[in-house]
């Protein structure tokens, strides 16, 4: 494919390697592209390595990565593709992630960069140790390189055999790997591109699986913190006292920091439960439904994205036909199972923890920062992830455990309760679209003026060929002063912000269509260009049995489409909604999706499907509650997950285009949900919704509208 | 009240001397060391500490070890014989019925608590017992594919 240069290990921090080499094969990887992680380099780790493997003598495959297993299948893909490249089986081959004394820096599990960014430094790696393998294979069987073939670790000339344990043996060899690496072309694939059974299958269908909360150390305390009522409280009085002639208890209080320790966590609980404290509370500025106009009127200037042609001499020039919506989303909460829970133990002036987190890299340094250490004496290590969505990238869990390890000298867990959970979250955040668009009497779109509050602009830009397009973003951020308008901690929600931007520009497309008096999916084609969209929604349709008709068609099916992380993805679905509850049942979704070469079929479809049901809850049930800083929901009885009831026949499907390389693959099919619901809804009732999540309340209330 | 609580557990007998009013989850969790099973909410609403007491689905989170009293308690790691995977473990590994894995436990006690009563359950009877229990990584339509695995090779064992 590309031409390769490598170096021996140079330049670099040796001892490091060596005391890791033992004996065997390393290749390290300055990954590609170097440019995403060039800022962040360094960091105690030797120059900006994001990879690298080793073989051993017994002729395993260890690939260190700094990535974490949160559910989506990373594991199993990165293991698959150095597999590949080595030409041995997959079960050759063990993962060692998120380890920071073991593996290198990394920047975080987020944004659908996984296998995007990271799996081809994987390939490289494992491409180089190849070619090392087989020059070693060369010489010791006399046979030109060429001539050779390699099939599950062992070399062969034909006549005789050599193992890669055999040559690795009694070697010490280091290589970097610099440039881009000869990877195997998609005819040669073996593993690339099938679906081997999951590499923690066996431990998570077991109960064996160990999450940071199942790590046990002897002599450990179960800690429960005092936390403020809302948002924003100060303290005002402590009383410790009653909690601390609870037999066994430990109460540390140390400023803001106030906890209970106990070898029981039930008794920890009961101990808090003596913790007094008085609280004053800011005054709510806005709630769940305030929200909106609040951010709005608040909000600054914006920042202009996109701006091509005169946007305003045609909206306002009177001869276009334009329509003027304004679309509305709540604060989301990550809510994964797995609550954030960390064990810290501090240890000869090293403090090791065990955290839950999508940044083990990050975590150590907070941890570095809060407790005043070197980075080289803290050590996070990260189990399997119970999911994390973007609410696991910030980790307080183990910062609190830290602090509390090295304060009572006993290793220490801190695992939030549910409660605890709905409050820190980092909410993905309430926003505000606002589309003016104009169509021509062909059916074609003509402007589009598009301004985003609070969402940011990820997948905002319309995949439509405009000649007239301005796109804002407004930041949550009040424009006089500058200060944060959410009341609590908002951050990346799976795909953030591209739901929102989806939701309102394939909405606003379906109203044109509608307008246009043109079928949904003809509207679509008519205004794009762009092949691999009109692919996508092409073979969408197909699967689903689109049946043309401009809406409302009373059918209840519909369409919509989204780029995000590189990897389109086209939507429809068949809904019904009972108009005397407001109800919406979805019954069917059907989902292509182009992510260029597809390391593992099934693992991209179970990242769909998981996405497309995840999706159901955003759309149809999910919204924080809340006033000001108080937050309203506090577990899952009131914020509603998705269901199995709820969860529609899904079906996926994979465009072939091997020749893109893989694109992201755990957050672009969650995009379109919002869209293709609420277009599905309009289809079956002719009543158009413009704010998620699309309740049976408010479906009522817009029927009665 | 502090006594000797006696129980099987995973066809073991167990003697605990210790409060009865704790709560079986972190009993479980701690002083037996089975981790398998695990917290999710503690209020009964997610299903992730779901355990079998005589056979039945229970919410360990809600259930005191006064109330598990000379019973028999089934855990996520008392489905396994002999090394072997229980055919219900297999399924959910052959049909993908897990992601990040941490309902896993809580899935697999109900479903398993489900083909004890009834082998052969109809689709709609699967989604209407296991709608009680949350997932978050949407592993769902794989879940209910695994169950009716288990069920068409032999149910409940
Ligand atoms: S932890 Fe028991 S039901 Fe959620
Ligand atoms: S597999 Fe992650 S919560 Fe179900």
């Amino acid at each position: 494919m590309t031409t390769r240069s490598s170096s021996p290990l140079r330049g670099i921090d040796r001892r490091s390697f060596c005391k890791l080499l033992g004996g065997g094969i390393v290749v390290l990887v300055t990954a590609r592209p170097a440019e995403l992680f060039a800022q962040q380099r360094r960091r105690g780790y030797p120059e900006d390595l994001n990879a690298y493997l080793r073989i051993d003598e017994n002729g395993r495959v260890t690939i260190f990565s700094g990535k974490i297993e949160m559910g989506q299948g990373v594991q199993t893909s990165l293991a698959q593709m150095a597999a590949e490249e080595l030409g041995v089986g997959l079960d050759s081959v063990n993962m060692v992630m998120g380890d920071t004394d073991l593996c290198p820096w990394d920047q975080g599990t987020h944004g659908s960069m996984s296998t995007r960014f990271f799996g081809p430094a994987v390939r490289a790696a494992a491409a180089e140790a190849r070619t090392v393998l087989m020059n070693l294979a060369a010489q010791k069987l006399g046979t030109p390189r060429g001539k050779l073939v390699v099939d599950n670790g062992v070399v062969s000339n034909g006549s005789q055999k050599v193992t890669y344990g055999e040559l690795a043996k009694g070697k010490r060899i280091a290589r970097l790997v610099d440039e881009k690496a000869v990877l195997r072309s998609v005819g040669e694939f073996k593993l690339i591109g099938t679906a081997p059974k999951r590499l923690d299958g066996r431990e998570k269908v077991s109960g064996r699986a160990k999450y940071a909360g199942d790590v046990r150390l002897p002599g450990m305390l179960y800690a429960r913190l005092l936390r403020p009522p809302v948002h924003g409280a100060t303290r005002k009085s402590l009383d410790t006292s009653k909690a601390k002639e609870l037999p066994g208890v430990t109460v540390v209080e140390k400023g803001d920091l106030v906890a209970v320790l106990h070898a029981d966590p039930e008794r920890a609980a009961a101990a808090l439960k003596l913790v007094k404290a008085e609280w004053e509370k800011p005054a709510a500025a806005f709630d769940t439904e305030s929200v909106h106009d609040y951010l709005v009127k608040n909000a600054g200037e914006g920042e202009a994205h996109v701006s091509r042609g005169n946007v305003a001499s045609v909206i306002d020039g009177g001869s276009a036909r334009v329509i003027r919506s304004t679309f509305r989303t709540g604060y989301l909460a990550h809510a994964p199972i797995e609550p954030h829970s960390a064990v810290a133990e501090w240890k000869d002036g090293r403090l090791t923890a065990w955290i839950g987190t999508q940044g083990p890299f990050q975590a150590r340094t907070r941890i570095a920062e809060t407790l005043g250490l070197d980075e080289k004496s803290v050590r996070v290590i990260t189990p399997f992830v119970g999911g994390g969505f973007g609410g696991k990238s910030p980790a307080p869990q183990g910062v609190e455990a830290a602090q509390l390890a090295q304060m009572t000298g006993k290793p220490v867990m801190v695992m939030f309760t549910r409660g605890e959970e709905f409050f820190f979250d980092t909410f993905g955040p309430a926003a505000v679209v606002k589309i003016n668009s104009a169509i021509d009497g062909a059916g074609k779109i003509t402007a589009w003026d598009y301004h985003v509050y609070a969402a940011g602009e990820r997948s905002a830009e319309p995949p439509y060929d405009i000649a007239n397009v301005s796109l804002k973003s407004y930041a949550a951020r009040n424009s006089a002063t500058g200060a944060r308008i959410h009341p609590f901690a908002t951050g990346p929600w799976r795909a953030p912000g591209a739901g929102t931007n989806v939701f309102a520009r394939e909405s606003q497309i379906d109203i044109m269509a509608a307008a246009a008096k043109v079928d949904p999916l003809e509207f679509r084609l008519r205004n794009t260009s762009d092949p691999q969209l009109i692919r996508a929604l092409k073979t969408v349709a197909d699967a689903f049995g689109w049946k043309p008709g401009a809406g409302p068609s009373g059918q209840g099916r519909a369409i919509a489409c989204s780029i995000d992380a590189g990897t389109y993805c086209a939507m429809a679905a068949e809904v019904a909604v009972d108009r005397k509850t407001g109800a919406i049942n979805v019954k069917r979704v059907v989902a292509a999706q182009d992510m260029g070469l597809v390391i593992n079929p099934v693992g991209a479809k179970m990242q769909m499907e998981g996405c497309i049901t995840m999706g159901q809850g955003y759309v149809l049930s999910e919204e924080l509650n809340f006033r000001g800083g108080d937050i309203l929901d506090r577990n899952f009885d009131t914020y509603e997950l998705p269901r199995f009831a709820g969860v529609p026949r899904i079906e996926t499907l994979l465009i072939a285009n091997e020749r893109l390389a893989p694109q992201g693959g755990g957050e672009p099919a969650i995009v379109p949900v919002g869209a293709v619901i609420a277009n599905a809804v309009f289809d079956a009732t002719g009543v158009r919704m413009f704010r998620l999540p699309m309740t049976p309340a408010r479906v009522l209330a817009a029927m009665k509208a | 009240m502090r006594k000797s609580i006696k129980f099987t557990l995973n066809g073991r007998p167990v003697a605990l001397d210790t409060d009865d009013g704790r709560t079986l989850l972190w009993v479980l969790r701690t002083d037996l060391d089975l981790t398998g099973t695990k917290y999710g909410c503690g209020e009964g609403i997610c299903g992730a500490c779901t355990v079998a007491v005589d056979g039945t689905a229970v919410r360990s989170c809600q259930t005191s070890l006064a109330a598990i009293e000379n019973k028999k308690v089934v855990t996520i790691e008392g489905l396994e014989h002999g090394g072997n995977l229980h055919p219900l473990q297999q399924a959910f590994i052959d049909q993908g019925g897990f992601q990040c894995g941490y309902c896993t436990s809580g899935m697999l006690m109900n479903a398993w608590a489900l083909l004890q009563k009834q082998p052969h359950p109809s689709h709609a009877a699967i989604v209407d017992e296991m709608n009680s229990n949350l997932c978050r990584c949407g592993a769902h339509q794989r879940i209910v594919a695994a169950i009716e695995q288990a069920s068409k090779s032999g149910g409940a064992r």
